[in-house]
């Protein structure tokens, strides 16, 4: 069996937090929250804006020490860490950003250029090598900054919201760097806020205002969502509207268990996808209903 | 039949030599959601630009409501870019207020003003929360708007868009960056807006969105590629997709024969290879491969490269 092998059927190291809470002040940017980052695979966080998600990533990378709770992670040279707000030097060349990069963690000149051909020619970047960080287009510098936090071969990459804002070609390259990764075996731990892309992490956590709603694998988060989903055609009116949303051009409405479904609704019971299931553990919140 | 409230007609438009736009033809019409998709430089961009007045076609002809865009049709447009357009410093109230201001809009009227509303409007529910903010806003409707949840800040782009009572409503990205739910509410009101009668082009990066609309109109290089409902545009492309215990293996053994692999999840996805040329690939790796319909995204991609090729 080859080490990757060994990686993705769980006997690889695993990385992630326990039980950890950040304070900034009075607010609590995270409270209690834990998530295994297994090596060999891609895990997703996901969530809105202050969900949290940019804490969690800073905790896992070393970036910031939470206030309580446990982290597991690699020494900080077997780490890579691609910032929501910088992953890149913005007057450096395309190959001086990397080269400045790999040398930074000792990686050998050889191996490192090797590496990045590699990379840039599958992405579509090596036509810009030459070109400097600032004058990239949105996509090509997420790239770059991916591929930054990657070239040294680290056994955790950290990447946060790295396809926010890119088209979907670059998206593509995007997760074929995601995916190189955690075939070469490393623990890949990402945050977004589209949950089409969250589907395709083999793990999820949902996180909502500093706290889990959800976690699991897709599947397992859309088979925990209490009560019943109906689709209706029509947009619902009344009381019930409040557990209405609006999916792929039609109306979703959340039944909590031991509810009835109001006799308005003529909706036929429908399997959640994740993004309802999402929508489910965030109205049980927020209307105080039942979740875990 | 009904007015096209914006229409591109063979539209072209040049930069230098290259056509960033190359003969489109669109047609958003009353009450409708149309999605734009594209990669970067599939002229996305540049065909708004026309739509909205800012930028002359070099070839063909746009018509915003059946003329030529103008600072009259202006006043029957609304627009959120991609950068939404508030100002940072200002309150939503603040800036709902300039925005009412410079559409000469009077605070007690609802909207007034010169230009009035056509009276073919089909209106609707529509008037009693045009010029007003969001609902819920509550306490935050005093705090600069740069400090608002950016799901929040989107809602009071929306509202302000709306404010003089728009026929067209025009979206660059108009959810990026926000939660499911709060997704899921801007496009109620994307949804109420159409139904009301009024006319939405919305572009998208993300596939999910590209469901909510009536009508998807898929860019590449400067040209209408696709056009139709997703299932139409989806068609019958087909993936191969992998299962098997051991995904790196599968991924590797793809990416060495030449093909392009995709991850999902613990499966890897083959877009550009059948179920029989995929098992070759494999060797003698245990797996099952199996033809699977492609996804929106997937069949955008295809697409895409197509015409890059």
């Amino acid at each position: 069996m080859t080490q990757q092998a060994a990686a993705t059927q769980g006997t690889g190291p695993s990385f992630g937090i326990r039980g950890v809470t950040v304070r900034f002040g009075a607010h609590a940017a995270l409270a209690d929250v834990t998530l295994d980052v297994p090596a060999g695979q891609v895990t997703a966080v996901v969530g809105g804006d202050g969900a949290g998600k940019t804490t969690l990533l800073r905790v896992l990378a070393g970036a910031l020490a939470p206030d309580a709770g446990e982290v597991r992670r690699p020494p900080a040279t077997r780490t890579g860490y691609l910032s929501a707000s910088s992953g890149t030097y913005p007057d450096l060349t395309v190959e001086e950003n990397l080269a400045f990069s790999a040398a930074g963690y000792g990686v050998p000149m050889a191996r490192a250029r090797e590496k990045s051909r590699e990379y840039l020619e599958r992405t579509g970047l090596d036509r810009a090598r030459r070109r400097l960080a600032a004058n990239l287009s949105g996509g090509m510098r997420q790239k770059l900054g991916v591929i930054r936090a990657m070239v040294h071969e680290p056994a955790l990459l950290v990447l946060d919201e790295p396809t926010t804002g890119v088209d979907p070609v670059s998206r593509a390259d995007l997760w074929w760097l995601i995916a190189r990764a955690a075939a070469a075996g490393a623990a890949v731990v990402l945050t977004t806020t589209y949950l089409d892309e969250a589907e395709r992490a083999a793990s999820v956590l949902v996180l909502d205002g500093g706290r889990a709603l959800a976690r699991g694998t897709p599947d397992e988060i859309v088979s925990a969502v209490p009560g019943t989903v109906l689709t209706s055609p029509e947009r619902l009116r009344g009381p019930v509207a409040r557990r209405a949303w609006r999916h792929a051009a039609t109306w979703r409405v959340w039944i909590p268990p031991g509810a009835d479904a109001p006799s308005s609704v003529a909706g036929e019971i429908t399997r959640p996808d994740l993004q309802d299931a999402v929508i489910v553990a965030a109205l049980a919140r927020e209307l105080g209903g039942p979740h875990d | 039949m009904t007015e096209a409230l914006a229409q591109s007609i063979g539209a072209t438009r040049l930069f230098g030599r290259v056509a960033a736009v190359d003969d489109v033809d669109l047609q958003v019409a009353p009450g409708e959601v149309v999605g734009l998709l594209g990669a970067n430089g599939a002229g996305k961009t540049t065909l708004i630009r026309m739509l909205l007045g800012l930028l002359r076609p070099s070839g063909g002809e746009v018509r915003l409501f059946g003329r030529l865009p103008s600072i009259d049709t202006r006043r029957r447009l609304g627009y959120v870019p991609q950068g939404l357009g508030l100002y940072d410093d200002l309150t939503p109230a603040e800036n709902m207020s300039f925005a009412d201001a410079a559409f000469g809009i009077e605070k007690d009227g609802g909207h007034g003003g010169g230009h009035g509303r056509r009276g073919d409007d089909s209106g609707g529910g529509r008037d009693g929360d045009a010029g007003a903010l969001p609902p819920g806003l509550g306490p935050m409707s005093k705090i600069a708007t740069g400090r608002l949840p950016l799901g929040v800040q989107r809602r009071v782009a929306f509202a302000q868009a709306l404010a003089h009572g728009p026929d067209l409503l025009v979206l660059d990205e108009p959810t990026s960056g926000v939660d499911p739910l709060a997704r899921a509410r801007l496009w109620e009101i994307i949804s109420d807006t159409a139904a009301a009668g009024v006319g939405v082009l919305v572009t998208t990066h993300h596939m999910d969105e590209a469901a909510e609309c009536d009508r998807l109109v898929v860019m590449a290089e400067g040209r209408v590629v696709a056009e139709g409902q997703v299932a139409e545009i989806v068609g019958d492309a087909q993936v191969t997709v992998v299962e098997t215990a051991d995904w790196t293996a599968a991924f590797d053994a793809v990416e060495r024969a030449g093909a392009a692999a995709a991850l999902v999840g613990r499966t890897v996805r083959v877009p550009g290879a059948s179920p029989s040329d995929v098992r070759r690939m494999l060797g003698d790796l245990e797996a099952k491969v199996n033809a699977a319909p492609a996804t929106l995204e997937e069949r955008f991609l295809q697409l895409t490269l197509s015409a890059s090729s």
